[in-house]
C-alpha cells in the first residue's frame, strides 16, 4: 500500500546534521507538500528522494523497488528556475524529453515525427502552442515552469519533485499554476512531492502536508541537531477546518 | 549631471571611436614630416605616401626573380599554420573541457596538471619544439597548439562546470546517459563559449605563430618581417604589421558574427 517510503534517514553535510529521523511513507497517487522554515533541508530530502544524493543512513524505496543510485527516468523534477534546456526551442525541449533517453540522445525518423507530432499537441495543450520554436529565455516565468512540467510528464515518471516551483510567480500565475498542476494530476494520477514556503498554497494543492523541524534545539549550537518531519497534517476536504493531526507522528519515536 | 551618466549621441559616438586612430595616423605624419625635414634619406619613419607606394607594390607586384606575388604567399602559409594551431587547440580544448567539466575523475586526475602546465611559458619552449619536430610546419603548429590548449581548457571546463546543476539533474530523469549528457545538454551550451575562448586564443596565437617563423622559417608574415628588418624597411614592416592587424580583425568579427548566427538562443538571453 505504501508507494514511496523512507525509513530513518539522516543526512549530514560534514559534521552537520541536516535531516534526522525521517520517516514518511506515501500511497501511490498522493500529493504531499512539504513546508518548514529556510534552510531546514526540504531540497535536501528531495535531493535524496530524486537519488541525486543517497542518504548516510536509511532507505528510500519507490513502489518496493531497491534504492536508486542515481536519478533516473523514475523522477521527474521541476526546479524553481533552470528547469528547462536553454538552447533548444519549446517543441525541441518536449522532443528531448522523449528522445534523450536513446542511445545518442536523439530521435530519428518516424519516431521523431511521432514525438513532434505529441509535442505540438502537448504544447497545445499547456497553451504554449504559439511559441512551439521560440526558446525558453522569450518565455515569462510562468510559462517556463509550466513548460518545465510538461516536460518533466513527458518522461512519464513514477514520482513527480518540485523545489518551489512556483517560488518566483506572481499571485495571478500561480494561481493559474495550481490549475494547471491539479489537471495534469487529475490525467496522470502522479505521485507528487512539492516543497513551498507558501502554507495556503500547500493545503490547497496537497493531500498531506509534512512540516520540517528542529524537534531539538541548542541554543549554543544551532547546527547540532538536524531536522525531522514534526508535524503530518491531513490537508484533503479543503484543508483547514478539517485537518487532523495524524497518530503517527514520528516526533516522539526514539532511534 | 554625472559623467558616468552622460551618453554620447550616435554621431558622436562615432566620432570618438575614429578620433584615436585619426590621432595615431596625424602623429605619426607629424613625426616623420619633422624627420625627413632634417634628413630627406631618413629610413625610419618613411612619408604616409611611401608607405602607400610600397603596399601598393607589395599586393600586386610579382617578386622580380620569381614572379610570385610575396605577400600573399606569406599570407598563405601563415594563415595555415596559424588555422591548422587553432583548430587542433579548440579540439582538444573542448574534448578535454567537457571530460573535466563532467566527469569527476577525469576532473581530480586533469584539472591540477593542466593548471600547472598553463603557467608553462610556450616560448621558453619553442628551441625544444625545434629540436623535436624539426624546423618544419609541424614545430610551427605545435607551438601554437601548446601556447593556447592550456588555456583553452580551462576556460571551457569551468564554463562545463557552470552549467546549472539542476539542468544536468534534469537530464538524468529524462534518462540521459554521460554521453548524452556531454553531446546534446553540454555542448551545445558551450559552444558558444568555444567562440568566445577562440576569439580570445587568437591574440596569443598570432603571438606565437610570428614568434616561431621569425626564427625559422622561409615563408610567412613574421618570417617577412623580420627577413626585412635587416634592411631597416620600415614602409615594408609597416604595411605587414597593418596587413597581420587587418586579418586578426577580420577573424575577430567573424567569429563574433558567427556567435550571433548561430546561437540565437543566448542572444535572446542576454
Ligand atoms: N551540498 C551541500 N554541502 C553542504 N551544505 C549544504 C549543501 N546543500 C545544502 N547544504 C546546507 O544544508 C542546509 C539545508 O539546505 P536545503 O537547501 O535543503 O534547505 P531548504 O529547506 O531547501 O531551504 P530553502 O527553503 O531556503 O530552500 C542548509 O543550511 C544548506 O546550507
Ligand atoms: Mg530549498
Amino acid at each position: 500500500m505504501s508507494f514511496v517510503t523512507a525509513h530513518d534517514i539522516f543526512h549530514a553535510y560534514g559534521h552537520r546534521p541536516i535531516l534526522e529521523r525521517v520517516n514518511l511513507s506515501v500511497a501511490e497517487g498522493e500529493f504531499i507538500s512539504i513546508v518548514g522554515a529556510s534552510g531546514c533541508g526540504k531540497s535536501t530530502f528531495l535531493r535524496l528522494l530524486l537519488a541525486e544524493e543517497r542518504p548516510d543512513r536509511g532507505v528510500i524505496s519507490i513502489d518496493g523497488a531497491p534504492p536508486a543510485r542515481e536519478p533516473d527516468r523514475a523522477r521527474g523534477v521541476v526546479f524553481q528556475r533552470y528547469s528547462v534546456f536553454p538552447h533548444l526551442t519549446l517543441e525541441g525541449n518536449l522532443v528531448a524529453a522523449e528522445g534523450l533517453g536513446t542511445r545518442w540522445g536523439r530521435l530519428h525518423g518516424a519516431a521523431r515525427r511521432a514525438a513532434r507530432e505529441r509535442a505540438r499537441a502537448t504544447l497545445e495543450r499547456i497553451g504554449l502552442a504559439h511559441a512551439a520554436a521560440a526558446y525558453p529565455s522569450t518565455l515569462s516565468g510562468g510559462m517556463q515552469q509550466r513548460l518545465a512540467i510538461a516536460q518533466a510528464l513527458t518522461a512519464r515518471p513514477r514520482i513527480l519533485l518540485l523545489d518551489e516551483p512556483f517560488g518566483a510567480l506572481d499571485p495571478g500565475t500561480r494561481v493559474a499554476m495550481h490549475d494547471f498542476l491539479q489537471e495534469m494530476r487529475a490525467e496522470t494520477g502522479m505521485t507528487v512531492f512539492m516543497v513551498t514556503h507558501d502554507i495556503q498554497e500547500g493545503f490547497k494543492l496537497g493531500d498531506r502536508v509534512v512540516v520540517f523541524d528542529k524537534p531539538r534545539w541548542d541554543p549554543q549550537f544551532p547546527d547540532a541537531y538536524g531536522a525531522t518531519i514534526t508535524y503530518d497534517f491531513d490537508a484533503r476536504h479543503g484543508g483547514i477546518p478539517f485537518q487532523t493531526l495524524k497518530e503517527d507522528t514520528r516526533v516522539l519515536q526514539s532511534a | 549631471m554625472r559623467v558616468i551618466n552622460r551618453h554620447p549621441g550616435p554621431a558622436l559616438r562615432l566620432a570618438l571611436a575614429l578620433a584615436p586612430f585619426a590621432l595615431v595616423l596625424l602623429a605619426y605624419a607629424v613625426a616623420s614630416d619633422l624627420r625627413l625635414a632634417v634628413n630627406p634619406a631618413d629610413k625610419l619613419l618613411p612619408a604616409p605616401s611611401t608607405i602607400l607606394d610600397t603596399a601598393a607594390g607589395l599586393f600586386t607586384e610579382g617578386d622580380r626573380r620569381t614572379g610570385r606575388i610575396l605577400l600573399w604567399h606569406d599570407t598563405w602559409s601563415s594563415l595555415l599554420r596559424l588555422i591548422s594551431g587553432v583548430g587542433i587547440a579548440t579540439a582538444i580544448g573542448l574534448a578535454t573541457g567537457l571530460c573535466i567539466g563532467l566527469v569527476p575523475h577525469l576532473r581530480a586526475g586533469l584539472a591540477g596538471f593542466v593548471g600547472v602546465a598553463s603557467m608553462v611559458p610556450p616560448l621558453a619552449l619553442l628551441p625544444i619544439l625545434f629540436i623535436v619536430f624539426g624546423l618544419g610546419e609541424l614545430s610551427k603548429i605545435m607551438l601554437i597548439v601548446i601556447g593556447i590548449t592550456p588555456v583553452l581548457i580551462r576556460d571551457l571546463s569551468q564554463r562545463v562546470l557552470d552549467i546549472p546543476r539542476e539542468q544536468i539533474v534534469k537530464a538524468q530523469t529524462l534518462g540521459a546517459s554521460s554521453m548524452v549528457i556531454a553531446l546534446r545538454v553540454a555542448l551545445p551550451q558551450i559552444l558558444p563559449r568555444v567562440i568566445g575562448a577562440v576569439r580570445l586564443g587568437l591574440g596569443p596565437a598570432w603571438l606565437f605563430l610570428i614568434a616561431a617563423e621569425a626564427i625559422a622559417a622561409d615563408q610567412g608574415l613574421g618570417y617577412r618581417i623580420f627577413l626585412v628588418r635587416r634592411y631597416l624597411a620600415m614602409d615594408v614592416i609597416l604595411t605587414y604589421v597593418a596587413w597581420i592587424t587587418l586579418l586578426a580583425f577580420v577573424m575577430d568579427w567573424g567569429l563574433r558574427a558567427l556567435s550571433r548566427r548561430a546561437f540565437p538562443w543566448m542572444e535572446a538571453g542576454l
